[in-house]
Formats: C-alpha cells, sequence, structure tokens
C-alpha cells in the first residue's frame, strides 16, 4: 500500500559487493569450502540459485519462525512488548535498534535464557516458548564468543556433538569440516586465549553451525572487532549464509551491518517494533520518525495538508516554510497535520533558482556550514526557521569550478517523490539526526 | 650485561621469601628428619650419636591402621568439603553482591570463636544427653544406645564442620572470577544443566578446587585436637601419636619419626600432582583467565 508507487525494494546486494565476495572467493579466500550439503534437509537447489540463495526461494518460504505478542518486563522495564514477527526460514533477518530496545531480550527469549511474561514463539510449527535452551534447534554466537577457555578450537567445536554423545569418528569427520570451512585446521590444537579475535569470532561460528541450527542466533558478534576486521567479518557472514542456507537471526546496533547483510530487518525501539521491512523500504519509507532518523540522517518538517494536486499528491502548509507539494501515499485529508522527512541526499543545491516545473520544490536560504567530504559535501542551509542538512555527491568535481562555500545564498530544491509522510512521529526523534554544533 | 643484572634483581625480590622459607620451614624440617636418626633420651631430649633403632620401631603392628586411618579421614574429609563448597561456592558466586557479603560473613564467622570452644561445642552436642542426640532420638532416627561421640563418625563430622569454609573461600574466588556466560554458551550447545556445570563450571574453577584441596587436606592429616576431643581411643590420628609420644612417653626421637612418616605421606603425592600440573602447563604456556 505504501510503496506502491516507489521501486520494488530489490533485494540483492550492491554490485560492489557481489564484486568483493567473488574476489574473495576467486582468490580462494576463506570460504572457498562448498558447503552447500551442509545442512540435511535443506531442498537441493540448482548450482545457479545456491549461488546466489535464490531470494525468491526465501521469499516464498512459509512463515517459519514466530513471535506472538511476546512481552518481558524486568521491573517496570517493559523491555519487549506485545511483539509479533514472522520470519521466514532461509532469510537473514536483523533485528536493529539502539541499546536498551530490547533487542537483545527478544534474541535471548528465542535462546531460551528469558520466559516471556507472555506470548509465544513458535519454530518450524513447534511451540517453543517452554523449551529450556538445550532442547532448542537454535544456537548462538555469543557478542563475547564465550569460547571455552580450558578447551582447545577443536573441542570447543566439537562440545556440542559430544554432549550429544555422537561417535568419535563422527566427531573428528565433522569438526575436520568445520576447521576446513573457518580455515583454521592450523590452529586446532591451540586455545582460545591463543588465537586473534577474528579466529574466535570463527570458531564461535562453526562452533555453532556444527549443530545444524534451524536457526542461528548473533548477538552484535562484530562489535568486538576492530574496523578492517568487521568489513571482513561481514562479509564472511554473508558467504556462509549464502553457504549453509539457514536462517540467520541479527542483533545489532550498527545500521551499517544491517542494511548491508540483511534481507529483512526489524527496527526497534523501546520494546516495540518500529517497523519492518527490507533495508530498501525502511531506508526509502520509513514509516515512524525514529526509523527515520534511526536508519540514516533526515530532516523533519511539521505542517498539515493545504490540498490535493491530483490523485496522489498534496500541497502542504510548512510555518515559515514555502508551500510543498509532497506524494501523500497516505491519502491524508485536508486539513490533517503531517509530519514530513527529507533525507539530506535528495536535496538539490544551487547558486541560481531552478526552474519551476510540476511537482518540483524549490526555497532560498543561505548555507551556514560546509563539510567537504571527499567523495561528497555535506551543507547546512537556513531556511528560515529551519537548518537543513543536505548531501550532495560529487559526480565530477572541476577545479576551476567555484564550489558553494559558507555564507552564500542558495535556492535548494527536491522532488515532489522524494518526501515522505510519518505515521508517528516524536519530538525526541530528532535529536538523532546528527548535526554539526 | 642487561641479562646479568635483571637476574640479579630477580635474586634480590625472592631473596626475603627463600630467607623466610628457609629458616622457618626448611631447616625446621631437617631438624626433625635429623633427630629421627637420634637415639631416645630419658630426659625427654634427643640422644648422642646416630641410630637406626627409632625408624626400626616405626614397624609397631599398631602403626600401618593409624596410618591408614588418617589417611582415610583426611581424604574424605578433603572429599566432602569440595563436594559442599562447589555448590555453594556456584551460588554465592550467583548470588547479588549486597547478599553474598552477608552470606560470606556468615561463612567466616564461627571463626570468631575460638577453634577449641567449637570442638568442645560438638562435643555437647553430640554427647548422650547433649541437643542432637536427645533430637535425632525423639524424631527415632537414632537409638538411644547408638553413640554419636567418640567413634570415627564425630572425627569426620567435626573435621568436615572446621574444614568446610577453607574450601568454601578458594572456590568462591575462583567462582567468582569465572565468567557465567560460559554455562549459557554450553547450555545453547545442548548441554544440561548439570552437563554445563562439570564440563564448563568445574574446569574453569580447577584453580580453585586444587587449592581448596591442599588447604583443606595437608591440615586434616596433621589434625589432632579434634580427634583428640571428639574421637575414642578407636578413632586415634597419626597426629595424636605424635603428641603421645612428645608429651606422654617424652620420646622425641620417635615423634620425629611418626612426623617424617607424615611428611612423606604428605609430600610424595603433592609432588606427583605438582609434577603432572608442570607436564601439563608446559603443554599450554599461557596466564590463563587474566588470574
Amino acid at each position: 500500500m505504501m510503496s506502491n508507487c516507489r521501486p520494488e525494494a530489490r533485494r540483492r546486494k550492491s554490485p560492489a559487493h557481489i564484486s568483493l565476495s567473488s574476489f574473495v572467493l576467486d582468490r580462494g579466500g576463506p570460504w572457498t569450502y562448498n558447503a552447500r550439503s551442509f545442512i540435511k534437509g535443506r531442498p537441493e537447489t540448482t548450482t545457479d540459485q545456491s549461488k546466489n540463495r535464490g531470494a525468491a526461494a526465501a521469499m516464498n518460504a512459509p512463515d517459519f519462525l514466530e513471535f506472538k505478542n511476546v512481552s518481558r518486563h524486568f521491573g517496570n522495564v517493559r523491555a519487549v512488548d506485545q511483539v509479533s514477527l514472522s520470519i521466514r526460514r532461509g532469510e537473514f533477518f536483523s533485528l536493529l535498534g539502539p541499546s536498551g530496545c530490547g533487542k537483545t531480550t527478544l534474541l535471548r527469549i528465542l535462546a531460551g535464557f528469558e520466559r516471556p511474561d507472555t506470548g509465544c514463539v513458535i519454530l518450524n510449527g513447534q511451540d517453543i516458548t517452554q523449551l529450556p535452551p538445550n532442547r532448542r534447534k537454535v544456537n548462538t554466537i555469543f557478542q563475547s564468543y564465550a569460547l571455552f577457555p580450558h578447551l582447545t578450537v577443536r573441542d570447543n567445536i566439537a562440545f556440542g556433538l559430544r554432549i550429544e554423545k555422537r561417535p568419535q569418528r563422527e566427531i573428528d569427520h565433522e569438526v575436520d569440516r568445520m576447521l576446513e570451512l573457518i580455515q583454521m585446521k592450523a590452529e586446532a590444537a591451540k586455545f582460545p586465549d591463543t588465537i586473534s579475535g577474528g579466529q574466535k569470532q570463527r570458531v564461535a561460528i562453526a562452533r555453532a553451525l556444527i549443530k545444524k541450527p534451524q536457526v542461528l542466533l548473533l548477538d552484535e558478534p562484530l562489535a568486538a572487532l576492530d574496523l578492517k576486521l568487521r568489513q571482513r567479518m561481514l562479509i564472511e557472514l554473508d558467504l556462509i549464509h549464502d553457504e549453509v542456507g539457514i536462517t540467520f537471526l541479527y542483533v545489532t546496533h550498527d545500521q551499517g551491518e544491517a542494511m548491508s547483510l540483511s534481507d529483512r530487518i526489524a527496527v526497534m525501539n523501546n520494546g516495540i517494533i518500529e517497523q519492518v521491512g527490507t533495508p530498501a523500504e525502511i531506508y526509502e519509507a520509513p514509516r515512524s520518525s525514529f526509523v527515520a532518523a534511526f536508519i540514516g540522517d533526515t530532516n523533519f518538517f511539521e505542517g498539515r495538508v493545504a490540498e490535493f494536486v491530483g490523485s496522489e499528491y498534496s500541497r502542504l502548509v510548512i510555518d515559515g516554510f514555502p508551500d510543498t507539494v509532497v506524494f501523500n501515499d497516505k491519502q491524508l485529508a485536508v486539513g490533517n497535520p503531517v509530519f514530513l522527512s527529507v533525507r539530506p541526499e535528495k536535496f538539490y543545491i544551487s547558486r541560481e533558482q531552478p526552474e519551476s516545473i510540476p511537482k518540483r520544490n524549490a526555497a532560498p536560504g543561505r548555507v551556514e556550514e560546509v563539510i567537504y567530504q571527499g567523495s561528497q559535501t555535506r551543507y547546512w542551509v537556513r531556511v528560515q526557521e529551519y537548518r537543513i542538512a543536505i548531501v550532495q555527491q560529487h559526480s565530477r568535481f572541476l577545479l576551476d569550478e567555484k564550489p558553494i562555500t559558507w555564507d552564500e545564498n542558495v535556492w535548494i530544491s527536491w522532488h515532489a517523490d522524494d518526501g515522505f509522510m510519518l505515521e508517528r512521529y516524536s519530538q525526541s526523534d530528532e535529536q538523532l539526526v546528527t548535526l554539526p554544533e | 650485561m642487561a641479562t646479568s643484572r635483571a637476574r640479579l634483581n630477580e635474586i634480590l625480590v625472592t631473596l626475603p621469601s627463600a630467607g623466610w622459607l628457609a629458616v622457618l620451614f626448611v631447616v625446621p624440617a631437617l631438624i626433625v628428619v635429623a633427630i629421627s636418626f637420634k637415639p631416645t633420651d630419658p630426659l625427654g631430649g634427643a640422644g648422642a650419636g646416630w641410630t637406626l633403632e627409632t625408624l626400626r620401631s616405626l614397624g609397631n603392628p599398631n602403626y600401618p591402621a593409624i596410618l591408614w586411618r588418617t589417611l582415610w579421614l583426611s581424604i574424605t574429609t578433603t572429599a566432602l568439603c569440595i563436594m559442599l563448597a562447589t555448590p555453594v561456592g556456584y551460588c554465592l558466586a550467583r548470588l547479588e553482591k549486597k547478599w553474598r557479603q552477608m552470606v560470606l560473613l556468615l561463612v567466616v564467622v564461627p571463626f570468631w570463636t575460638s577453634f577449641l570452644i567449637r570442638i568442645f561445642a560438638w562435643k555437647m552436642l553430640l554427647h548422650p544427653e547433649g541437643f542432637i542426640k536427645q533430637m535425632l532420638v525423639s524424631l527415632r532416627i537414632v537409638a538411644p544406645e547408638t553413640p554419636l561421640l567418640y567413634n570415627q563418625w564425630a572425627v569426620l563430622l567435626v573435621m568436615v564442620y572446621t574444614f568446610l569454609p577453607f574450601a568454601i573461600l578458594p572456590v568462591y574466588a575462583a567462582a567468582e572470577k569465572f565468567d557465567f556466560r560460559l554455562i549459557e554458551a554450553a547450555r545453547d550447545l545442548g548441554a544440561r544443566r548439570f552437563q554445563a556445570f562439570c564440563r564448563v563450571f568445574l574446569p574453569g574453577i580447577r584453580r580453585g578446587l586444587f587449592t581448596a584441596l591442599l588447604i583443606v587436606f595437608i591440615p586434616a592429616l596433621g589434625s589432632y585436637v579434634i580427634p583428640d576431643i571428639v574421637g575414642g581411643p578407636g578413632a586415634e590420628m597419626l597426629g595424636n601419636k605424635i603428641a603421645q609420644r612428645v608429651f606422654v612417653d617424652r620420646n622425641l626421637p620417635h615423634a620425629c619419626a611418626l612426623s617424617l612418616l607424615l611428611i612423606l605421606a604428605v609430600l610424595l603425592p603433592l609432588i606427583a600432582v605438582l609434577a603432572l600440573q608442570g607436564a601439563k602447563d608446559k603443554a599450554r604456556p599461557i596466564i590463563e583467565e587474566g588470574a
């Protein structure tokens, strides 16, 4: 309904991402091991499909994991408040939100470390709400990795199978496969405190994957790594998800991680889910001011609907701002108050007044601040009482061109399709928008 | 040059403790060994010259039974203390901080009362007219004619009571540093509660368990006040015999020879364990758990 006229958010990585992954593959990188036969009972796929995991296959799968009205209170704090959520089989699903938003509690409820006060959790048709952690077909990668310090890498990975009392030969075989998968055969006899952070991370992954979980839970798995390693592990996680094909539930506060890895994201705040959608849906059509401000930056405007322009567009009256035409996807009636959000990169900034064409909004302003960032420049432009953040990409930068600078009078313009009206707005979310002081 | 300097510093730093150990431990131990080879002196000291007579007198047919009882009681005491201290340490470490301090205090409170008085208190409790005996009889758990006092079980009970705090403290110290997220990880990987406890918690606090073992076992071996007060003639330990030889028989060389026997009984297994531990550590030369 709301995204009917937007480009269908097509899930697949950006070209840059794909080439980066295949780069790792080509040079015989970490995940060249073919784990296609890795998860038993996984529907047979052709080589082509499994290569890109088939977004279609994942999308068509029935609801696999469901949270139904799940609540969990700690004293007076509603950590998780009436959350309902459906996750598909094979999906890479992220719970994204600031610390204390309840995402980790939700993950711990699924793992079995917390019991919900109300509601239930259904995995593959089975109500697992009351099952203890050891009887759930889910495994967790902990933020601290939680590797057993008294066991070698090999024994850490074998732990889950030893508990199952599987025959030693089988255990050895499986562990060897895992060591190969994580490229750590040479470190098998080492203890966790003698290996690097990235290696610990991989051991934690192997230790969880060897159990062949129906859902792999990842609790901020990259938070403890430095930036370079984080970027590398991001690619490795993505590749491993492609290869093993199991459902991933990924908890993070880092929108970059969530955006680049996920099929879908649930944005959480104060124990509730603000929005569920693909990364593009969440970025391009946020439903609440929290989502708009938390994912990327944005500018908020407060106004009301003045009149309809055609069937789909409305003219808005915004105090202290020229009237603007905006795509009215929610079909808000005339006179309704609205909150409007426009992303910084949707604006165009110029010295000359832009040509007046339908559905283009323009306003004169004064540049208050400029930050040159190489690939882009950030501006803060004062339009009446509004201070608007604008980002311009440099498709080409001519040295003899005179760049727009501080204190200049400029025009800003943007297209009616590039703003979105919010269903829920809260003043405090404006604080989330990063502004230089 | 720099290495010899470092070496010198190392020696200087360790000198005080080395001196302490030499004067207060090594020399007395050697004196004990030396006196074992002296003849008896009727005045209570050691006579002149050297003899193997005292060592030969260790062949007393009563001794193997007493040595065995000493070992048996000490080993059982140690095992019971560790078995009780481990769950206590686990629970203490999981307790909320303010309660933790309180319970720890309760563990230590008995030390405020003299050791002797506490042992006598046990004697009163276990006495045929004592509270525990009377209660057990009235509940028909124990027949009125069953003695609770003056036997090995009384000694064992009081020894466990006495040494338990010494076991709880090191186990708690280790458990407090233990990362309980590892238990969650084990549960996540399919371990039941008890499996997680055995396979992750116990190895995690093994240093504490080892300390508890030494700290209970060694004094338990040498205990003589407890068997003297609550144990009868049938519950004597080696410590009683040594005391008897010194204070009653005034036979110092014989007492020293018995002590030597006790020292060897402690030292040999200890050296074996340490050697084993050392071999293990060599295979793993990394400082662990940031301890």
